[in-house]
């Protein structure tokens, strides 16, 4: 996914709690824009958690709205090619094609999807509000946070200034702009090593950095990047600074073994050394772990406060697949379903 | 993705830097994802801030001497120009409260 550090930073305070909601609306034009029922389940973030919680939630007749984001939706999968190891596809599929497939079996049994931000939440009491970029407030009895991950940054100075002028974050987006030139990708993970393989189509040179001496990639995937011709590896290698006046021109490199440094002649370089748990929203409202996920108890998608779950990536510091997260907004479509017929009894 | 009018290497002069109106210039792609998700983010911006700028479109995959000229290497790129001159830029796919501030100087010049 494209880096989009400030999708949930610039949040309003409208300061609308749910019972408050119909003296404020004559005060406020912004918190009429009409949506007075009370849902019985709002899911933030439409990744494969978001998603497969909306189809359970929507098969068992909790009419899910889910808030997909307005550029965001569908997830960190629509920035990526095949997908090869998602059960069910025997020739793999396109990230963008599972999400889009997901979204639409999803609406099948009618959820009711909406591409807009959310800007804040209200998770505490009976009914939680969810307000959106619009300033429409959503009450609901239960909500779902699946808001997935963030690209980590390298934290150089010269990293944002160059962003859009040989950083990136999006190889499939941007190896276009770096037909027949050397790049680097830094990064140990299945990301970087798919980032790299797929550069080699259009650059005439990758060279993958990695700060161990040793992938922490799946094997298949380690093993194309020691076949490709074009990709070059820097074992015990971090990225120490990021040179050019107004476009990359070369990565100042430091040996984690033996403290040399040296120097890359690069135009180009990709970012993948991971994601951290997009938990801005909630964070003041909702128990984290030390790995900064939302916690959860025990495998559940129980957080620290009644009628709010949690799934996928933004729970999960260990196994981050789509396949994982899918499961775990299975989990929490049913924690949803028995938590509300809990209520209802 | 976006509705706005297409702008090439062939008319970048005449449309975007002799263009009175400030102008957006959204560099996309078809095979670029969140390309796709800002178009429409972009068509809002265009039809609510019609009386301050224009919004066009150039697809870099068609039109590489642009976006070359104008060091581009990542995508959705959104460019505005005025007076002939880049003014702002915003890289990525943001959502639309996000490209208002950062433009906003020009879409709401006299706020």
């Amino acid at each position: 996914m494209s880096n989009q550090p400030g999708i949930f930073a610039n949040a309003v305070n409208l300061n609308v709690g749910g019972a408050a909601q119909a003296s404020a609306a004559s005060e406020d034009a912004r918190t009429t824009s009409g949506d007075d029922a009370v849902h019985d389940v709002v899911i933030v973030g439409s990744g494969p958690a978001g998603y497969t919680a909306a189809i359970y939630t929507a098969r068992a007749n909790l009419k899910p709205v889910v808030l997909a984001g307005s550029v965001t939706a569908g997830g960190e999968l629509m920035n990526t090619t095949d997908v090869e190891n998602y059960p069910g596809f025997i020739d793999g599929i396109m990230g963008p094609d599972l999400m889009n497939n997901m979204q639409q079996q999803a609406e099948r049994f009618g959820a009711d999807i909406r591409y807009e931000d959310v800007v804040s939440v209200e998770l505490d009491g009976e009914i939680k509000t969810v307000t959106v970029e619009d300033g429409t407030v959503l009450r609901a009895r239960a909500v779902i946070i699946s808001t997935g991950s963030e690209y980590r940054k390298l934290g150089l100075e010269d990293e944002e200034r160059l962003s859009g002028h040989g950083v990136s974050w999006c190889a499939t987006c941007d190896g276009f702009f770096f037909k027949k030139q050397n790049i680097a990708v830094v990064g140990g993970g299945d990301s970087a090593i798919e980032e790299a393989t797929f550069l080699t189509k259009f650059a005439d040179k990758v060279t993958l950095i990695h700060r161990r001496d040793r992938f922490r990639a799946s094997e298949i995937m380690q093993q194309r990047a020691f076949d490709d011709p074009k990709i070059e590896i820097l074992w015990n290698t971090k990225v120490t600074g990021i040179q050019g006046a107004d476009k990359v021109e070369s990565l100042a490199l430091e040996d984690t073994v033996t403290g040399e440094t040296s120097e890359l002649a690069v135009t180009g370089v990709f970012v993948a050394i991971g994601s951290d748990p997009r938990v801005g929203l909630v964070k003041d409202q909702l128990e984290l772990t030390v790995d900064n996920t939302i916690a959860v108890d025990g495998r559940s998608s129980t957080t620290s406060l009644p009628g709010v779950f949690a799934a996928g990536d933004v729970v999960d510091a260990t196994y981050r697949q789509a396949i994982t997260a899918a499961g775990s907004g299975c989990i929490a479509a049913v924690d949803v379903e028995h938590y509300l017929a809990a209520l209802d009894s | 993705m976006s509705s706005a009018k297409d702008v090439t290497d062939a008319n970048f002069k005449a449309e975007v830097l002799e263009n009175s109106k400030p102008t957006i210039v959204d560099f996309w792609a078809e095979w670029c994802g969140p390309c796709r998700q800002l178009g429409p983010v972009l068509d809002a911006i265009a039809a609510e801030h019609a009386d301050h700028v224009d919004v066009v479109k150039v697809n870099v995959d068609d039109n590489p001497a642009i976006a070359s000229q104008y060091g581009i290497t990542s995508i959705p790129a959104v460019y505005l120009f005025a007076n002939g001159e880049v003014a702002k830029t915003s890289i990525g796919a943001k959502p639309k409260s996000a490209l208002e501030k950062e433009f906003g100087e020009y879409l709401n010049p006299s706020a």
